[in-house]
């Protein structure tokens, strides 16, 4: 993977690179997915941020709630009919004392999966080296075209220094 | 706050992470010294076994227990506070929601210590633990001390998430800021995060779904370690109204002991510009609110006994009212009440600091000697007059207590030196304008229309 990109001092000059590139609809313009930014901070609001916001992660919490609630009453239940104890008359697997096994097990379960899903979709732990710079911490942004056709470069690099790049880096990993 | 740039916030936030004071060391050393003391009183309870503590016949359960119930008090003030806040989008959470998280965690880490100080045999703690066994020892999952296991096991792994998720972006910015060893123990610690648009939305997805499951399950802790006393029928605790009871008094602790703990930050730091006296304020608000609730508790519950009047009850009722246990039981209604309410409903005193904290102070000592009355007094006035008893702490009880307020800040000085003590990129979030200016709608024009925007039929996308 090939990056030109340009580090911008606030969201706007971001976003204006981000429309540059896109071409503002025009036939020269490139695809949002081939667009590269990393920043300090989310900028909620701006569209060079909305990209990748599908998610299933909410609903796979909810089937992880639902598989740990399954399991902590499973395995409340199976304890209790494998190890029977004298109950003085009350129910061998009693609903409300196993409720809270359940329950518990299920905040777990979506807490799990929450977990787990996060890490996976954001692709981290990742340790290798992909396009990054450290300037990124100090609150630049950093907006790039991810292998820019040899054909269009200068006119690619024209439009991120137009948008108020004060220079231009390249990346290569 | 507003005016600062991103570098300095950087540098201001930084600066306890990167240099090291020689305040810094004399607190470790303080904290550290009492902390020793405290092992080496746990160390000499091993040694010589349980009989160097106070407890005996009929009062099994004392100042383990109360440490206990009072630090996973103590843990409601952060992740459920900042749960609370970050759903409803309080923007002024931003530099509180980490100072109280971390209590959170180290809170219940020290509280859950102590059910295992008190088996006496330690070293046996993984009976708890469910495992097929060829003695088959299997724990009893009606009980609500196997349940404790669970909503603590739970809590405690939903708030080590809930407070590591934000953390892996400040991690990062460590990790830019920092060379030679500690570059790569932070290079480690971050994960490898960038920050692209798709791992910070997953972020707040991860952070959203965590704040609205974990406070249900903070709930729940409270509520079953209220369930620890309410399900034996012991006089003055088989109560329905311990699980809100516990949970409001948790709350309340767990405010004051955040308050405590950020003004102490905000000295020993120096964050002065970053939590603001408004910060105290409004914290002290809550802070008010959980005193009346509290005091509504009491008095509800006092009421329903007193009115009542079953002799088993009216035992220990008459022995926190005037007997052994009534200076312990007015000094706490002193602290809890009679000093807070007028420090926070008198805004001019709430706005200051020293107000805020000197309330805290008093509701931190009120709530443990809470703890210590639903204890001990119930054990000792058990049914039968003739197996009444008394309790009296050893100076081992007493060394552990002290150790494990000292441990908790040791901790969180601890913590403070490698991980900023506030959410950097939190913060630059609230530092910045509201950018709604760039969304960009699509305006649809049916044919024909008169929409005074779009020229012609059809698409027309425009800046707002």
């Amino acid at each position: 993977m090939h990056v030109v990109y340009g580090l911008y001092p606030d969201p706007d000059s971001a976003q204006r690179a981000f429309d540059a590139l896109r071409g503002g609809g025009e036939a020269s313009g490139f695809d949002s997915r081939r667009i590269a930014v990393v920043s300090s901070e989310p900028f909620d609001g701006y569209e060079f941020f909305k990209k990748d916001h599908k998610t299933a992660i909410p609903w796979l919490a909810v089937l992880g709630g639902l598989a740990g609630g399954i399991a902590g009453f499973s395995f409340a239940a199976y304890t209790q009919a494998v190890y029977p104890i004298p109950t003085g008359g009350m129910p061998i697997v009693p609903f409300y004392a196993d409720g809270v096994i359940t329950f518990e097990l299920t905040m777990l379960g979506a807490i799990l999966t929450t977990l787990v899903m996060v890490l996976l979709t954001a692709r981290l732990p990742n340790w290798r080296r992909r396009l990054y710079d450290p300037e990124v911490s100090d609150g630049k942004i950093l907006v790039g075209l991810i292998d820019p056709p040899a054909t269009s470069r200068a006119a690619v690099e024209q439009r991120l220094l137009e948008a108020g790049a004060s220079q231009l880096k390249e990346f290569s990993g | 706050m507003s005016e600062k740039t991103i570098a300095q916030i950087n540098e201001d936030l930084l600066r306890p992470v990167l240099q090291t004071t020689r305040r810094f060391w004399i607190a470790m050393l303080f904290l550290g010294s009492i902390v020793a003391a405290a092992v080496g009183a746990f160390l000499y309870q091993v040694w010589n076994g349980i009989g160097v503590w106070g407890i005996n016949r009929p009062v099994f359960w004392a100042f383990d227990i109360t440490n206990f119930v009072f630090w996973i008090g103590i843990s409601h003030a952060g992740t459920l506070i900042s749960a609370i806040l970050r759903i409803a989008n309080a923007t002024w959470r931003r530099p509180v929601t980490r100072c109280a998280e971390v209590i959170t965690v180290f809170a219940l880490m020290i509280g859950g210590i102590f059910p295992i100080i008190h088996l006496g045999r330690p070293w046996l703690f993984f009976w708890m633990v469910p495992y097929p066994s060829e003695r088959q020892i299997w724990p009893q999952l009606r009980s609500p001390l196997a349940w404790d296991f669970f909503a603590i096991g739970t809590y405690l792994s939903g708030s080590l998430i809930f407070l590591s998720y934000p953390m892996i972006p400040d991690l990062a910015l460590v990790r830019d800021k920092v060379t030679g060893w500690r570059k790569k123990l932070y290079t480690v610690l971050a994960l490898g995060w960038r920050g692209t648009p798709k791992q910070w939305h997953r972020l707040e997805t991860g952070m959203h779904i965590m704040a609205v499951v974990i406070i249900p399950v903070a709930v729940s802790v409270h509520t079953i370690v209220s369930w620890d006393f309410a399900m034996a029928p012991v006089p003055m605790w088989h109560s329905t109204i311990f699980g809100p009871y516990f949970v409001a008094g948790a709350i309340f602790s767990g405010i004051a002991g955040l308050i405590i703990a950020m003004a102490f930050l905000r000295k020993v730091l120096g964050l002065e510009e970053y939590l603001l006296p408004i910060h105290f304020d409004y914290l002290g608000k809550l802070l008010l609110m959980m005193c009346l609730i509290w005091a509504y508790f009491v008095f509800s519950e006092r009421l329903t006994v007193w009115y009542g009047n079953e002799s088993a009850e009216m035992a220990v009722f008459w022995s926190t009212q005037r007997g052994a246990f009534a200076p312990m039981f007015w000094t706490m209604v002193f602290c809890n009440f009679i000093i807070p309410f007028p420090l926070l409903a008198i805004k001019r005193i709430r706005n200051t600091i020293t107000g805020v904290v000197i309330a805290s102070w008093a509701i931190v000592v009120g709530m443990w000697l809470e703890r210590f009355l639903i204890i001990v007094p119930s054990l000792s006035h058990k049914y039968l007059p003739y197996a009444f008893g008394s309790y009296r702490p050893t100076w081992v009880e007493i060394t552990i207590l002290v150790g494990s307020n000292a441990a908790m800040g040791l901790l969180y000085i601890l913590f403070s030196k490698f991980v900023p003590i506030i959410a950097i990129w939190e913060l630059k979030v609230g530092s910045h304008k509201p950018v709604f200016v760039r969304k960009q709608v699509t305006v649809i024009r049916e044919s024909g229309g008169t929409d005074p925007i779009a020229a012609e039929p059809g698409l027309l996308t425009t800046d707002i």
